[in-house]
């Protein structure tokens, strides 16, 4: 029951990834951190099958920056995107393929423009104003339907997170144990606190 | 006479391989590259060939990162020097990914070496025709190191070296002037040992000064003409003082 949500305001991308790790149905941390900076203007968040994931994404990591080293110049989000759903494919049709569902958010950094990728384990890559994997899906996609614009502001885009965090604490079985959230904003990357002690009453 | 050179994995009978004292000779033949080791800071400094008029001067570079603590010079082949680079920033990376940990200056060090050393002993291949200067602190300590390696494969650490052409007479220079010296002292002491052997000045030079924490930064071209206007003001003032006549007291 991992939660991944991304939505892109006008200005930047909130990328967002719960907490807990779990094997089965035990909680065996309440302070993971599903997301791993690429560069300065690219985040990718992950889920999927425990090794696998993190296995995955430290390959990403360093690939991306063994490019920023070659070539004196970051990676562009969307060509991270490619990057990655070319690595995914790849081990799809491998013996053992990573089973990795991703999130990556980002910033561009000469149009300026905020970008957000859906990818999941079967190399699918999709341009998305917002997203969800897992369970959140259920949940969050119609919130997001209704509410989401291109146009929002950065303070919108977080209130609309608000009610996709809401809604999650209302209807998900298991306690995600809070969310990491991470903006991808024009001056770089930057992480902020997400309360979410506040009782939500099931409906 | 047999020809001990052909193949560089054959000694001559008085104990040379050919080959790689060619390789050698190619390092003497390349431009000058200058390392200096400060308390806070470690410069790299090379010689550049005056660049074409309608070349783009950015993409000739000399001094490159091969982590963001790790910055490497070298003289020699620049051909060769992008494969060794290549690998070297690989094996940055790959280390990393498997440790968790960036390298360490002595660690990369050994591998470039290693690998210069690979191509003394393997058949079909030539030796790398390059010496490399190699400055960064490490990840742990912090301490500030500078190594050199050459195209037999073999490293050492200093506090302030150079390499390529007219080496000698830079490490002469830096033999009688070397001070532990930090920041900005440093940059000067460098670009001091350069201008023994550049005639021009500024305009043939490019600088980078790695400082702890802060990574690399190449100087702009006016910043280093602005420190060899410097160190020539210094200089006349020294021979004024020189060829005046003792005060009388």
């Amino acid at each position: 029951m991992e939660v991944l949500l991304g939505i892109t305001t006008s200005t930047s991308t909130i990328v967002v990834a719960s907490k807990a790790a779990m094997r089965g149905a035990t909680i065996l941390k309440t302070s993971d951190d599903k997301t791993i900076i690429l560069n300065p203007h690219t985040l990718m968040a992950f889920s999927g099958e425990a090794g696998d994931t993190l296995n995955f994404s430290e390959y990403i990591a360093a690939n991306t920056a063994l490019y920023s080293m070659r070539n004196d110049a970051h990676l562009s989000p969307s060509a991270t995107a490619s990057f990655i759903r070319e690595e995914l494919a790849r081990s799809l049709r491998s013996r053992k393929p990573y089973n990795v569902n991703l999130l990556l958010g980002g910033v561009d950094p000469i149009s300026k423009e905020p970008g957000l990728w859906w990818l999941d384990y079967l190399a699918s890559s999709a341009r998305v104003p917002y997203a969800a994997h897992g369970y959140a899906q259920y949940y969050c996609l119609s919130i997001l339907d209704k509410h989401h614009h291109p146009s929002i502001s950065e303070d919108r885009g977080l209130e609309i997170l608000r009610m996709c965090t809401d809604e999650l604490q209302r209807r998900l079985p298991i306690d995600f144990k809070g969310m990491t959230v991470k903006i991808v904003g024009q001056e770089g990357i930057r992480e902020i606190p997400w309360d979410m002690s506040r009782p939500i009453m099931a409906a | 006479m047999a020809r001990y050179d052909r193949a560089i994995t054959v000694f001559s009978p008085d104990g040379h391989l050919f080959q790689v004292e060619y390789a050698l000779e190619a390092v003497r033949k390349g431009n000058a590259a200058v390392g200096v080791r400060g308390t806070d800071t470690i410069v790299l400094g090379v010689e550049k060939k005056s660049t074409a008029k309608l070349q783009d001067s950015r993409s000739v570079r000399k001094i490159v990162n091969l982590d963001q603590h790790i910055a490497l010079a070298c003289a020699g082949l620049k051909a060769d020097a992008r494969v060794l680079i290549n690998r070297a920033r690989i094996e940055c990376q790959s280390h990393r990914l498997t440790v968790e940990d960036p390298v360490t200056v002595e660690y990369i060090t050994r591998y470039i070496a290693g690998l210069q050393q690979k191509y003394t002993q393997s058949g079909g291949v030539r030796p790398f025709g390059l010496s490399t200067l190699i400055i960064g602190f490490d990840p742990y300590t912090g301490a500030p190191s500078l190594y050199q390696t050459d195209p037999s494969g073999t490293f050492s650490a200093w506090k302030a070296n150079a390499t390529g052409r007219n080496s000698n007479s830079i490490r002469e220079f830096l033999e009688k002037n070397y001070k532990e010296t930090s920041g900005q002292e440093t940059v000067k002491l460098a670009i001091r040992a350069l201008l023994e052997v550049v005639e021009s000045g500024g305009k043939n030079i490019e600088i980078a000064v790695m400082t702890r924490g802060d990574g690399l930064r190449q100087l702009e071209e006016a910043e280093i003409d602005a420190i060899v206007a410097e160190i020539e003001a210094e200089k006349a003032a020294a021979e004024a003082a020189k060829k005046a006549p003792p005060k009388e007291t």
